[in-house]
């Protein structure tokens, strides 16, 4: 049901029935390393290629996912996957031995919750009764694709970011469990004229302010209504400007906030001002955060995920960098 | 006050700032101690084989350019990158490394279309503006030689 101008709540009852997480070797060293599923020790993941890697990562979040729950595979009505890669290529190459229908979805990093809103949403119509949501990053397919080459020796400023090499996979339907995803905020696409491709934390923050604020009017909340709010990738950078611009707004997230792309790493791994990519917010939503509100340590929280729309090609041409952030609500279903 | 009109400037404070000074000093010790080996190097083959300072030029950045290479492939010359910025992007090494790692990052698309056709890509731009400002160069010292 629409709520508010860009909200759905999901009165119905959506749930979700299991989640995998499956990462890269720096993933596992991080403060999370022990929440995930199933981390390859090394960047290749036993491939021959670092597309092929990415494939990989992601069929075994998928594996993961399915050996944890009695749904069966041929019970999954859809499925909703997408990646940073051009032209999907990781989601629409895994889907292949999939037997499922299925949706490819682009939204750069906030994929992981727009995937999860347009599944919860088709749950709660009626219109799927099992979905999976997934989506997946890997450090070095989005260095080649929207940088430079893995070894060339270029410097990088402090603001720019490292990719998440991970996957994430959830099932949702409508069987009543633990978590319940209660609603959704589905953002617009905000540009504040940044153009520098390797500072997103700066180019996102308006987007997640935008969402995160429009989520509390529609939903007629305030922050403290949450355990958490919860951020893709903001890094360092981006995330004292989302406080300040939500404190603008009339909503202080001080001191509910964190952005997962600072939860994924140590300061000291070398990453920059943090992680980024689609499996940022993936891997911290589920894992860690699933796990927390299973164990009731968490009740009520927000999770957006945040995407810099931008491609080599327009940034080359002088464009500034458009960007979007979706925010889910995951909740006990008991709270 | 963050504003969508003075975006850039209101948030300016939150940006790391790159650290110029300190960035310049990494660079020119690594940049200088690149040139000491390829110094080193010129030596060698002017004591050992026998070269004119001029003869033992080709060689050296012929090793320069295999020792770069090879660190490439080892993975280590993008962390020396990291630290040195433009003190190892600007040397022969910075140029062989653009190469290495443009030609490693597209095996997996074959020799031909992968390795052949990428290996240039970052470097081809080095490639053009050299070889523009060269002819330009001696243009400008063919006149200045003719008429002055």
């Amino acid at each position: 049901m629409k709520i508010g101008k860009q909200s759905w709540m999901f009165n119905q009852g959506v749930y979700i029935q299991s989640s995998a997480t499956v990462t890269g070797p720096k993933e596992k060293q991080g403060p999370l390393g022990q929440t995930y599923d199933y981390s390859f020790d090394e960047l290749h993941c036993n491939e021959d290629s670092w597309e092929k890697a990415e494939q990989a990562l992601l069929k075994k979040s998928i594996k993961i996912c399915m050996e944890n729950t009695n749904v069966r595979e041929d019970a999954i009505d859809l499925f909703i996957s997408g990646d940073l890669l051009n032209q999907n290529v990781t989601s629409n190459y895994v889907a292949r031995d999939l037997p499922s229908s299925f949706l490819c979805v682009f939204g750069a990093c906030s994929t992981s919750m727009e995937t999860l809103a347009i599944g919860s949403s088709l749950i709660d119509s009626g219109n799927c009764k099992n979905v999976l949501a997934s989506t997946s990053s890997h450090y070095s397919t989005a260095e080649r694709q929207f940088r430079y080459p893995t070894e060339y020796g270029g410097q990088k400023p402090d603001t720019s970011t490292t990719t998440v090499t991970g996957a994430g996979t959830v099932l949702i339907n409508n069987e009543a469990s633990e978590v319940q995803v209660e609603g959704a905020t589905i953002g617009k696409v905000i540009d504040y004229g940044m153009d520098d491709p390797l500072d997103m934390g700066s180019a996102m923050a308006p987007a997640a302010a935008d969402t995160i604020v429009q989520h509390l009017k529609d939903f007629n909340r305030k922050p403290e209504d949450y355990d958490l709010i919860l951020t893709g990738d903001l890094s360092s950078v981006g995330t004292p400007i989302v406080k300040k611009m939500t404190e603008q707004s009339g909503y202080d997230i001080e001191g509910i906030h964190r952005d997962c792309g600072l939860m994924v790493y140590h300061s000291n791994q070398q990453v920059f001002a943090g992680g980024s990519g689609c499996a940022s917010s993936a891997v911290v939503t589920y894992g860690y955060i699933l796990q927390q509100l299973k164990e009731n340590k968490l009740k009520k929280v927000l999770i957006c995920a945040t995407g810099t729309l931008l491609s080599p090609t327009m940034t080359q041409q002088k464009e500034t960098i458009p960007c979007i952030a979706h925010g889910v609500v995951l909740k006990r279903a008991d709270a | 006050m963050i504003t969508k009109d003075n975006y850039a400037k209101d948030i300016k404070k939150y940006q790391p700032k790159p650290n110029l000074v300190k960035n310049c000093i990494k660079a020119f010790l690594v940049g200088g101690l690149i040139c000491v080996i390829g110094q080193g190097l010129t030596i060698f083959y002017m004591e050992v084989f026998d070269f004119t300072e001029k003869q033992a030029t080709n060689p050296t950045i012929s090793t320069l350019i295999l020792i770069a290479a090879l660190l490439t492939g080892f993975g280590i010359y993008d962390k020396i990158g990291q630290f040195a910025g433009a003190g190892s992007a600007v040397p022969v090494t910075g140029f062989a490394n653009s190469v290495a790692s443009a030609a490693l990052e597209h095996k997996s698309e074959g020799l031909v279309l992968g390795v052949a056709t990428n290996m240039f890509k970052l470097a081809g731009s080095v490639i053009v503006f050299g070889t523009v400002s060269a002819y330009i160069v001696g243009l400008i010292r063919y006149l200045v030689e003719q008429f002055l």
